[in-house]
């Protein structure tokens, strides 16, 4: 086999399955479309005018797709050190709660250079002390990660629907009182063409975490070892990298990317914290990482076409019910899964075939 | 009297957990991940809805239930198996669409994005004053009888014997010819239809599907799974124990004595303790989630 | 023994790409014999009996199975035709029993349910004639290695199995083991089994066979009768030339003659996968400007010894020094600024990532120096790769490519370039040209000689015994665990080390 032909296989690898996926999702989507009486191509035309094409519906794409990047980032570092983090719903919620704990706490009238980083950094903080406990357990008594992180998500928004509910709720509600300090503002403010959309400068934050992380995996000795601990480990330990120092530190840095993640919500958008406000992004979280290829610019790229479906829900709602949207992202991501594997399998087939005996 | 009705109360809630844990124990102890156990559940109980629905009969929305499980299972099991994609997101995946789905045709069967019209089911919907009302559900007994049945497939069955070794050992129970694939197809469509008829019994129990109605019970169930150390007659009482847990934080709920959260946290708490090994440890089969070549 | 021909393989050819395993080989075995098929390491002797049983494919020859032309058949085939192998990597699912085991696949059922009685009878009945002692209800997990090896010829003869094909059965035995196997397998022929025996150990040969087929280099050089030969005849045929016999056993092991002692082993034991003491109570030291090869056949400890001195395996007991340093305990990177370089083994597990590129693994486990507050200085990683890839000659010359996209001796260069260019006193050497094409071959040695020839102590492990004889200053033989033997480079040769390698022959070393 030659150079070149490796090389192109290693091309066509990663970009074939994603779109399979896509087929398979737009056949799909179409077979549903159809079965609620309705035209694909009309379906599709007010999906895509309701989301790209107004700029309400592009603020709220990306509202969503802020929050997104921050769980699909979560999810991709972990799995750069080789772990699963399925925890990153309930390290959202964390962080949610303690950037709005943190404004809560803050005398009202904090300026804001002061108030935004203490409720960022107070979000980044519970994010990561949520993913400190699946760290320390694996490192330390090498448990299953998937497990404690699924099992985690529970306790936690167990916990803080205690302490909302118990402690710190507004009557007759499942959320707090506004937070006296720390508010992001909406883009609405600078552009007046996102008006009424929940778009905040959070996204600005946002990407430049995921900037950051770029830099922090590709151009830094820790982020060298941490990836060389996710695709070898025998080989990370050859050189002298410590893997449970390195799955620690991957799990809480994933945590706090999550934990990012609840600043958009409390901070750039309602001013609380309320229960449930994650809505499943954690999870989507996952399915970001994977069409998004565990890298920092993917992920940013697959949260937007997420965000896009979600929002694109509501566009369609009068014509098909949203839920097709969640269909689809169900169907995307096991087509992307089934995909890898194959896609490698075959070319890795073909390859040898044409190769000369 | 008050024994007896906690005791009713433990079984009423132990029953889907029951049926989704049988699930879980057999698609792993086969090697195959079962995070899917919420969507299957979910998926049953739509689809018992549905056939219940327009068939007025409970037993036909008992199999389309099983139905509806095994379609999901068989979703499960040829992007596990035959396409050898990652179990943890396919799992995760299952689950998203299971929601999406259900919502998809309960607007498009009962144009409601919340909840069906009632439905034929098993017992009146006041049953929870009675005690013994819950007893005429077939159901009940079915689920009390799934672990120990399970239990005799696994441990004294040519099947089970199987399941066990293509779990641990692949490429050993290949090379004596057992046909590894076949055996995980089996055990993991089985567990989308013994999961799903958790979420049977519970939209006939409440004689209506509501969206997201099994709110976590899969889960539950496989944290029983995993504090039963995958041995189907001690995650049975895994099952019970968390059941019980439960009937207790309702029971209490009026005296405040421990706030309902704390409670409901106990599985999953005892789960991590268990699989950190600071209690006995809890090892899964040996070749769970990888696909052989 | 009688005069049925139970095997036949005729003109047997397999070539597996460029290696041509299997050139022209045949082997006749009689019904009712122990028949050993022995071989240096790549001799072709595993391809061989992976052929007979039915894993393998033939390119081109005839195989006939007590008169039966048998070509081309499946493993399922050949045990129904009662032809089995035991692998050296054991086929048992651990969490069942001894008897579920030995039934898997074809269980008794009575009424629908699995019959473990009769399974338990069964396995019992068979344990009694065959005597192989194993308890049919205890769990795989709990059996020593040799009762798993029982367990392992038990599903054969379940299976009806009059044939057994045994790939170096001893290589994870203990001596007690070895001689209890011995037993069970002179039963079974006595029973009228027929045993093909493969292995490179002479001593076993000429305890337990009737018949020896000897092969070198794809090729069955030889047949001959156990009784009318002798360990030295058999040493020559697998080697192709005539034996030195008279080594002299007294010789004291060469001292070093270059310098003070760079790196020093003492005593050191080290736990291995499946054995208590992979490596047992071994010593020895490395002066700087030598190269001390140790020579062997795979598996008798060298893997475990030099992942012990690169402190990615934990030691037992025993210390290691390096430059004076005690190291024992030390973390790998302690050990590679004390001056330690390491060319491991597996470079496909180990020596590189292959996802990443070949700058990025020109620098692994040196990433540290390439490292200005904790940022990757990339100039420094470009600067070095260009450097490696004209000085070490690595093709493709582009640094930005994948490691996997290149072929396998320009990824052993990578690994090479990496530790030859960083500064080192000590250098471990674990079978450096494994796979790799001549011209690296040559570039390799030449490399391991500048090393030498620059002051450092070079430890070489290799399964090549040319190599070690080519490249060392001096040649320690290591088996079953120990060092046998050390000898100088004037004293070496194949056929003074052959005998030592094979456990035909051991003197204990200090």
């Amino acid at each position: 086999m030659t150079t070149n032909a490796r090389t192109r296989t290693l091309i066509e690898e990663s970009v074939l399955p994603p779109l399979v996926a896509l087929v398979v999702a737009l056949v799909a989507g179409d077979l549903l479309i159809m079965a609620y009486g309705q035209s694909p191509g009309v379906v599709w035309r007010t999906l895509l005018e309701g989301t790209w094409g107004n700029s309400y519906g592009f603020g709220q794409v990306l509202y969503k797709a802020t929050t997104l990047t921050c769980t699909g980032l979560a999810v991709a570092v972990g799995l750069r050190a080789g772990l699963f983090n399925i925890g990153a719903e309930g390290q959202l919620a964390a962080g949610g709660f303690g950037a709005g704990l943190a404004g809560l706490l803050l005398p009202g009238g904090t300026p804001a250079v002061i108030a935004i980083p203490v409720c960022v950094f107070a979000a980044v903080a519970a994010g990561g002390a949520v993913g400190s406990v699946p760290g320390i357990l694996r490192a330390r008594f090498g448990a299953h990660e998937v497990i404690v992180t699924i099992m985690l998500n529970f306790i936690v928004l167990a916990l803080l629907n205690y302490l909302v509910s118990a402690k710190l709720h507004v009557p007759e509600t499942l959320h707090t009182p506004e937070i006296h300090a720390g508010a992001v503002p909406r883009l609405s403010a600078a552009f007046a063409a996102f008006h009424g959309s929940a778009a905040n400068w959070t996204i600005v934050i946002v990407l430049l975490a995921a900037a950051l992380l770029w830099w922090f995996l590709f151009r830094t000795r820790a982020g060298y070892e941490l990836r060389a601990v996710g695709l070898q480990p025998a080989a990370a330990e050859y050189a002298g990298i410590r893997g449970g120092r390195v799955w620690f530190n991957a799990l809480v840095t994933s945590g706090a990317l999550a934990g990012l993640g609840g600043i958009n919500f409390v901070l750039g958008y309602k001013h609380y914290y309320e229960d449930g406000f994650t809505g499943g992004a954690g999870f989507l979280g996952i399915a970001v990482a994977l069409i998004g290829r565990n890298n920092p610019v993917g992920v940013v790229f697959a949260a937007l076409f997420f965000a896009t479906l979600s929002q694109g829900g509501l566009a369609i709602n009068a014509m098909v019910p949203k839920q097709i949207v969640e269909v689809l992202q169900g169907i995307v991501i096991i087509a992307v899964a089934a995909a890898v594997p194959e896609v490698r399998r075959l070319l890795r087939q073909s390859v040898s075939k044409r190769k000369p005996a | 009297m008050t024994a007896l009705l906690f005791l009713a109360q433990t079984v009423r809630i132990a029953i889907p957990y029951l049926f989704a844990a049988a699930g879980g124990a057999i698609a792993e102890r086969a090697g195959v991940i079962s995070l899917t156990l919420e969507g299957f559940m979910l998926g049953g109980a739509f689809g018992a809805v549905l056939g219940a629905h327009y068939t007025g009969s409970p037993w036909v929305g008992i199999i389309t239930g099983i139905a509806a499980g095994l379609l999901l299972g068989s979703i499960h099991a040829v992007s596990s198996i035959r396409f050898k994609a990652d179990q943890v997101v396919v799992g995760v995946a299952i689950n998203l669409f299971a929601v999406g789905i259900t919502r998809f045709f309960l607007q498009l069967a009962f144009e409601s994005s919340s909840n069906s019209p009632r439905v034929a089911g098993f017992g009146s919907e006041t049953s929870g004053g009675n005690a013994a009302a819950f007893l005429d559900n077939p159901l009940v007994w079915l689920g009390l009888a799934v672990m120990p049945v399970l239990a005799y497939v696994i441990n004294k069955t040519r099947f089970g014997l199987r399941v066990r070794a293509v779990g641990e050992h692949p490429q050993a129970a290949a090379s004596v010819g057992v046909p590894v694939n076949r055996v995980r197809y089996i055990a993991v469509i089985a567990s989308g239809a013994l999961a799903a008829l958790g979420g049977v019994y519970l939209a006939l129990d409440q004689h209506q599907f509501t969206d997201s109605m099994t709110a976590g019970r899969g889960f539950i169930a496989l944290a029983a799974v995993i504090f039963g150390r995958w041995d189907p007659v001690r995650a049975g009482i895994a099952c019970l124990l968390f059941a019980a847990a439960e009937t207790l934080q309702i029971q209490l709920q009026a005296a405040q004595i421990i706030p309902s959260q704390f409670v409901a946290m106990i599985p999953y708490v005892l789960t991590i303790v268990a699989v950190a090994g600071v209690v006995g440890r809890s090892t899964p089969p040996t070749a769970l989630g990888k696909t052989s070549e | 023994m009688s005069d049925t021909i139970a095997l036949r393989l005729t003109a047997i050819d397999k070539r597996f790409g460029p290696v041509h395993a299997n050139r022209g080989a045949s082997l006749v075995v009689h019904a009712g014999e122990i028949h050993a098929l022995v071989g240096e390491n790549g001799a072709g002797k595993s391809t061989l009996m992976k052929i007979l049983s039915g894993m393998m494919p033939v390119d081109s020859g005839t195989i006939e199975v007590g008169g039966r032309d048998v070509t081309g058949w499946t493993t399922a085939d050949a045990i129904a035709a009662g032809v089995g192998m035991v692998h050296q990597h054991f086929m048992l699912v651990p969490t069942l029993t001894v008897a579920e085991n030995v039934v898997l696949g074809r269980e008794p059922v009575t009424g629908g349910r699995f019959d473990r009685a009769r399974a338990e009878h069964d396995v019992k009945m068979l344990c009694e004639q065959s005597g192989l002692d194993v308890p049919p209800d205890r769990l795989v997990a709990d059996l020593s290695v040799g009762e798993a090896q029982r367990v392992e010829i038990l599903k054969l003869l379940y299976r009806g199995a009059r044939t057994l094909l045994l790939d170096e059965p001893t290589a994870v035995l203990s001596p007690p083991e070895v001689a209890e196997l011995w037993k069970v397998l002179r039963r079974l022929r006595d029973g009228g089994a027929t045993v093909v025996l493969i292995t490179h150990k002479l001593d076993e040969v000429m305890a337990v066979s009737e018949n020896i087929t000897v092969m070198r280099a794809g090729e069955t050089v030889a047949t001959m009768a156990t009784r009318e030969t002798s360990p030295e005849k058999i040493a020559k045929a697998m080697v192709g030339r005539d034996v030195d016999l008279a080594v002299r056993n007294d010789r004291p092991p060469a001292t070093a003659a270059h310098g003070t002692a760079a790196l020093e082993v003492r005593h050191l034991v080290v736990r291995g996968a499946r054995i208590e003491k992979a490596v047992h109570d071994v010593s020895f030291s490395v002066a700087a400007g030598e190269i001390l090869g140790i020579a062997g056949v795979e598996g008798n400890g060298q893997t475990e010894l030099l992942e012990a001195i690169a402190g990615i395996r934990n030691v037992t007991s025993g210390t290691i020094v390096l430059g004076g340093q005690d190291i024992t305990r030390r973390s790998v990177h302690t050990r590679g600024e004390a001056g330690l370089s390491h060319i491991p083994e597996d470079r496909h597990r180990r020596g590189l990532i292959l996802d990443y590129s070949v700058a990025e693994n020109l620098i692994l486990g040196q990433q540290h120096r390439y490292t200005t507050s904790g940022l990757l200085d990339r100039d420094a990683i470009e600067q070095h790769a260009r450097h490696c890839t004209i000085e070490y000659d690595i093709r493709p010359a582009d640094p930005s490519l994948p490691a996997r996209a290149l072929s396998g001796g320009n990824q052993q260069k990578i690994v090479i370039a990496r530790e030859m260019s960083r500064a080192f006193t000590v250098l471990l050497a674990a079978q450096p040209t494994r796979g790799v094409d001549v011209g690296a071959i040559e570039f390799i040695h030449a490399e391991l000689r500048k090393a030498r020839n620059n002051g450092k102590a070079v430890l070489l492990v290799s399964a090549e015994l040319k190599e070690v004889l080519t490249l060392s200053d001096r040649i320690a033989v290591m088996y079953g665990g120990r060092l046998v033997a050390m000898f100088s480079r004037s004293e070496a040769s194949e056929e003074v080390i052959g005998p030592f390698m094979t456990g035909a022959k051991r003197e204990r070393v200090a």
